[in-house]
């Protein structure tokens, strides 16, 4: 199982690189957002996948019984998640705006912020 | 005070400010909560610096759960003299956006998205924890990238793209490392982790290194990670951007300095190593963008990546005396360079612009701004008596003790070159004439708004000054987080109690 999930992250991490070479901005951002996902996934993966039952604790006991899963992976991923949800949010919003007023969804043609050095 | 207040009061009180100010963000005095805050915030890490002064590094359990499990925060004297450091800048920052943030930027809640981004930072200095740093670092992060397009005139539009998608790339890595990190150790405790990765296998150790290496690498703006840098930090308006050229770098270079003394020590031969190359490159290609410019702000823009070569430099070289070095570079570098970006606004106001080609007379008609200017540009580029050039001295004098001559060469010749950019702005922008014969004077501005300008400018000049002329005190402050950091024992025994 550990290893078919590797084997995905190799995949959307490879595709991700891919599409970020691109100069569109816009492919450049579903790259980052495949990438974030790898991330995800690897956090998951990197718990361990076990087929164990799931960690719930008696009541009035202080920890749970052996032999259930990890459940601190899930909680970080799930903060990844949201937060990483947040980041594109305001990303895809930035790059729309920055199409509207700059013309241009191309990054060398932004070149207001770097301006080609006077010879 | 218990430290389970002690420690979570510079994050409440930024965050409450928060609120408060977005509440009040369509009256003319809002900005007065946030002043408020901030001085509040400071006195809070005032506190808290004396008590780690007075009794060691000091940590709190959140919610009680014992660490390793639940949320540790956790000051030692570093992180202490970092909130101390960030309430400071804060305080000088919201005095100084007073009357530089305009009103329209005031309704869509600048003052509140300014103190999040404090929390964010003052979070980032106080965890103790690595998932914690992520999620503070994001705090910082999405506040950041609200505050640098606030306004949305075109050149802040294509820098945010640009700083908003590199900075997503480092956070990326960051996490990537955090899973695998949690992988092969099993705990994400940075105290925990200490003792963690001397059992785990030394090779997937470096590896996870050099992930944390590039993810902070690029929100520290090291060589040759640094490109969003210049691209993003001149476009904001002045009071944003003195306070990410005094904070938001420092952030990571605060999380590098972390994590290579706490945590990744089992291959120091090749971390560290690597490190010093990563200083000295980020020095040299630094001071060489800034010769290349004529852009008052994108010339100190440049200077910040060379600066980090330094702190950077004394985490390399690993010893007491380098450490301490950059302990004090760091301290020494917020409040010069955040002063140096307060400068650039106040002579945007009265030359009507920061193209030093454009600009001129601001000797002559503003001689008071000329000198607050020359004192932060004089301590950057090392003259003594001012509080750069002890921290020059120092890691100067580190790397002559460890026989790497090439290492102390190169760092001097940055020096001589940051006075090279630097007369380049004084000589264009302050003693030329005005090219339109006009005549800047402070006296065009209101006398509400040149108290605001001015008052920040003038203290932190004044700090300057007085950490160049008694450093003893300072020198003892950061030899003491030096100690700490090379010898952890103290921190991890705040953290995990009796077990370690």
């Amino acid at each position: 199982m550990e290893t078919l999930v590797a084997l995905m992250v190799g995949a959307l991490v490879a595709a991700a690189v891919y599409l970020m070479l691109a100069r569109n901005v816009l492919r450049f951002l579903f790259g980052l957002i495949l990438i974030s996902n790898a991330a995800n996934l690897l956090i998951f993966a990197s718990g361990g996948l076990t087929p164990e039952s799931p960690p719930l604790i008696e009541y009035g006991a202080a920890a749970p019984p052996e032999g259930v899963a990890n459940a601190l992976p899930q909680a970080l991923v799930l903060t990844a998640i949201v937060i990483g949800f947040g980041l594109f949010a305001f990303a895809l919003v930035l790059v729309y705006r920055g199409y509207q007023n700059l013309g241009t969804l191309d990054s060398d043609e932004m070149r207001l912020a770097e301006p080609e050095e006077r010879a | 005070m218990t430290p389970a207040i002690l420690l979570p009061l510079p994050l409440i009180l930024p965050f409450a400010t928060a609120v408060l100010a977005f509440l009040f963000r369509r009256n003319r005095e809002g900005r007065w909560i946030s002043v408020t805050g901030a001085a509040l915030m400071l006195l809070a890490g005032i506190a808290l610096l004396a008590r780690v002064l007075a009794e060691g590094p000091i940590a709190a359990q959140m919610g009680d759960w014992p660490a390793p499990f639940g949320i540790t925060l956790v000051a030692d004297t570093l992180s202490a003299v970092m909130v101390v450091i960030t309430g400071i800048t804060a305080l000088a920052v919201a005095v100084y956006a007073a009357a530089d943030i305009t009103a329209e930027m005031e309704e869509q809640g600048y003052h509140a998205l300014f103190q999040v981004l404090i929390a964010g930072v003052c979070g980032a200095f106080l965890t103790g924890d690595l998932f914690n740093l992520y999620v503070w670092f994001e705090v910082m992060l999405i506040s950041s990238f609200g505050l640098l397009v606030m306004g949305g005139k075109r050149i802040q539009l294509d820098a945010g793209i640009k700083y908003v998608t590199l900075n997503l790339i480092s956070t990326i890595l960051f996490l990537s490392g955090i899973g695998l990190l949690y992988g092969v150790t099993g705990t994400l405790n940075l105290a925990d982790l200490h003792f963690a990765v001397q059992d785990a296998d030394p090779g997937l150790v470096t590896v996870i290194a050099a992930m944390f290496l590039v993810g902070f690498g690029v929100k520290a703006a090291v060589f040759p990670l640094f490109f969003w840098l210049p691209a993003a930090y001149h476009a904001p308006s002045f009071s944003v951007s003195a306070v990410f050229a005094g904070l938001l770098t420092k952030v990571g270079v605060y999380a590098l300095m972390r994590m290579f003394t706490l945590v990744f020590t089992q291959d120091v031969a090749f971390t560290h190593g690597l490190l010093l190359w990563i200083a000295v490159l980020t020095m040299i290609t630094g001071v060489l963008g800034a010769a290349a410019q004529s852009d008052f702000r994108r010339i100190l823009s440049f200077h910040i990546v060379s600066q980090i070569g330094y702190m950077v430099l004394g985490l390399a070289l690993l010893t007491p005396l380098a450490l301490m070095g950059a302990v004090f570079y760091l301290v020494h570098h917020i409040i010069v360079k955040a002063n140096l970006f307060l400068v650039s606004g106040v002579a945007n106001r009265i030359a009507g612009g920061t193209d030093i080609e454009r600009i001129g007379g601001l000797y002559k008609g503003a001689p008071l701004l000329s000198l607050l200017f020359l004192i932060p540009a004089f301590s950057l580029a090392g003259f003594p008596p001012l509080s750069g050039f002890w921290a020059k001295y120092v890691l100067v004098k580190a790397s002559l003790d460890l026989q790497l001559w090439w290492v102390a060469a190169a760092a001097l010749a940055v020096g001589l070159m940051t006075i090279y950019s630097m007369t380049k702005i004084w000589g264009r922008a302050f003693w030329a004439p005005h090219p339109t014969g006009a005549l800047p004077r402070l006296s065009s501005l209101p006398l509400g708004d040149r108290m605001a300008l001015l008052l920040p400018i003038a203290a932190m000049a004044t700090l300057t000054v007085v950490i160049g002329l008694f450093p003893e005190p300072f020198v003892q402050v950061a030899t003491r987080a030096a100690d700490e950091l090379l010898d952890p024992t103290a921190y991890i025994a705040a953290v995990l109690g009796d077990r370690s």
